[in-house]
């Protein structure tokens, strides 16, 4: 048997870490998809700068947590076993990347959607590597959140369809597996954490479930309205476009829930109990 | 090869939080960090209770977790197993401290005092190296360090062993080099049952919880988490 004290809410980690997830997750998707959906031109500059700018402001924001900024560039000293100096690596590797691409230099879309994905495999390992805290440390995290980060991107993606004009049905479709893909992950990983992290984190975590669950069912709606042709043709891209906030928006309520609200501490444990007043 | 843990009596430890105050007095840390800490947990429901006291600080692991993610390399492992953290190459980013199982580590982002503004001892022991970056118990590695470089033996000699176990009134802790079958804290381990925290978790803690095998382990109902 095992006694436990109880578990804290992690505190040290707060919403500008939360945004760095957030950013770095629909950044490196919506560069991914921005390659996948073979956007071309203005439209392809656009997604990609703006995939930039997401990932630009959520390290921006995790920079602002840090407690000595000025020393900032000493995250690229331990790529060995740090996701932390990878995720910067990765970071640092995408940018030049991301711009020959919008240069159209040969190849380079096809690396920038290597490098924009490596990003948000860093990422997702990086919170998995947290070892404290045991709704991060759960492996099926990981893929949960690399699934989001391309749902997130892909969601943007369509969100700036109807004025970029980018996207088809299949890919679309493609999207909205993803979609489905990611609740099915979310559910699996809820259901491998029940005995082992607190009540409290249990909570937040359904909480997080039924938004997830109400943007996914919206986001799949519209996917299915859009695959059917059951909307006039003009009304095509609006509907992508609410297929694509809708899972944006749970994808970044489900890393708030994670990141802020699920994130409790390992309790002390103790396998054994002392006998006082026996030595 | 030289290995220092330290095995912690939890039948003896009346958690009089000593070893708390002589850390801080040792460290100088600000109001509100505790190196050393001493956990005041309950467990069941009357009349079926137990209250235990639980000293805990950094476990200085031989796998340590906060040395792994830590981006900066600013966490090393001494041969001796002493985990350190270099306070001039550390960015603050607090990796370490979510990656660390027995919430050892801290990050202060302002210069805190007792009172406000620092008194004479706080303003000379204030050092603004430690602001904005993790900080946690060192095994009083200066001390250690000092102490052997005169020919002292850490664990035996008060000059060369850390604050906490010097200031113990109950002889709770015990430290030494756990590679030396001699050394108190090996017997201490060697000579009584004893678990290590989150063992499953692999990642080796150098901290040892003597308890009394003898007693039967009395079926108290877990807290819910």
């Amino acid at each position: 048997m095992t006694y436990r004290g109880r578990a804290a809410l992690q505190k040290v980690w707060d919403a500008r870490a939360a945004a760095n997830f957030m950013g770095g997750g629909a950044g490196s998707g919506l560069i991914v998809f921005a390659v996948a959906g073979d956007a071309r031109g203005f439209a392809f500059d656009v997604l990609l700068v703006a995939g930039l700018a997401l990932i630009g402001g959520g390290l921006l924001s995790v920079w602002h947590e840090l407690g000595r900024p000025a020393r900032a560039l000493n995250v690229f000293r331990h790529a060995k076993t740090s996701w932390m100096s990878r995720e910067a690596i990765a970071a640092a590797l995408l940018v030049p990347i991301a711009f020959a691409a919008i240069a159209a230099v040969p190849g380079a879309a096809m690396l920038a959607a290597f490098a924009a994905a490596a990003f948000a495999v860093c990422q997702a390992r990086m919170l998995q590597a947290a070892r404290a805290i045991p709704a991060w440390r759960e492996p099926l995290s990981a893929p949960l959140l690399v699934v989001t980060a391309f749902v997130e991107g892909g969601g943007l993606f369509f969100a700036l369809s109807p004025w970029l004009r980018v996207g088809d049905e299949r890919l679309l479709v493609f999207f909205g597996s993803f979609v489905l893909l990611r609740v099915i992950v979310f559910l699996v990983y809820r259901r491998a954490l029940a005995n082992v992290v607190p009540q409290a984190a249990l909570v937040a975590l359904d909480r997080a479930a039924r938004v997830l669950n109400a943007s996914t069912v919206v986001s799949l709606v519209a996917v299915a309205i859009v695959a059917y042709g059951l909307t006039p043709e003009a009304w095509t891209f609006a509907a992508a476009s609410i297929a694509g906030l809708a899972a944006t928006a749970g994808g970044a309520y489900l890393k708030y829930a994670l990141v802020l609200r699920a994130a409790f501490r390992q309790a002390p444990a103790l396998p054994h109990l002392p006998a006082r007043g026996r030595r | 090869m030289t290995r220092y843990a330290m095995a912690v009596d939890l039948n003896r430890c009346v958690g009089c939080q000593t070893c708390t105050a002589a850390c801080k007095h040792a460290n100088a840390t600000p109001p509100g960090v505790q190196w050393r800490r001493v956990l005041d947990l309950e467990f069941g429901t009357y009349p079926d209770v137990a209250r235990v006291f639980v000293p805990t600080a950094c476990q200085h692991c031989d796998d340590p977790p906060c040395m792994d993610v830590c981006p900066t390399q600013a966490t090393k492992k001494r041969p001796d197993g002493i985990v350190t953290i270099d306070y001039d190459v550390c960015i603050g980013c607090a990796y370490c401290v979510v990656a660390c199982p027995y919430d050892a580590r801290t990050k202060v982002t302002k210069p805190a005092f007792a009172y406000g503004t620092p008194m004479q001892n706080e303003a000379k022991r204030f050092d603004d190296a430690r602001i904005g970056v993790a900080t946690k118990c060192t095994f009083c590695v200066e001390r250690i360090d000092d102490g052997t470089a005169k020919g002292l033996t850490p664990g035996v000699d008060p000059d060369a062993t850390p604050a906490c176990v010097n200031s113990c009134i109950a002889k709770a802790l015990t430290f030494g080099d756990i590679d030396d079958p001699q050394s108190d804290v090996s017997k201490a381990v060697a000579g009584n049952a004893h678990f290590r925290m989150h063992e499953e978790l692999r990642i080796g803690p150098r901290v040892y919880y003597l308890y009394d095998a003898t007693r039967e382990d009395t079926p108290i109902v877990e807290e819910a988490m």
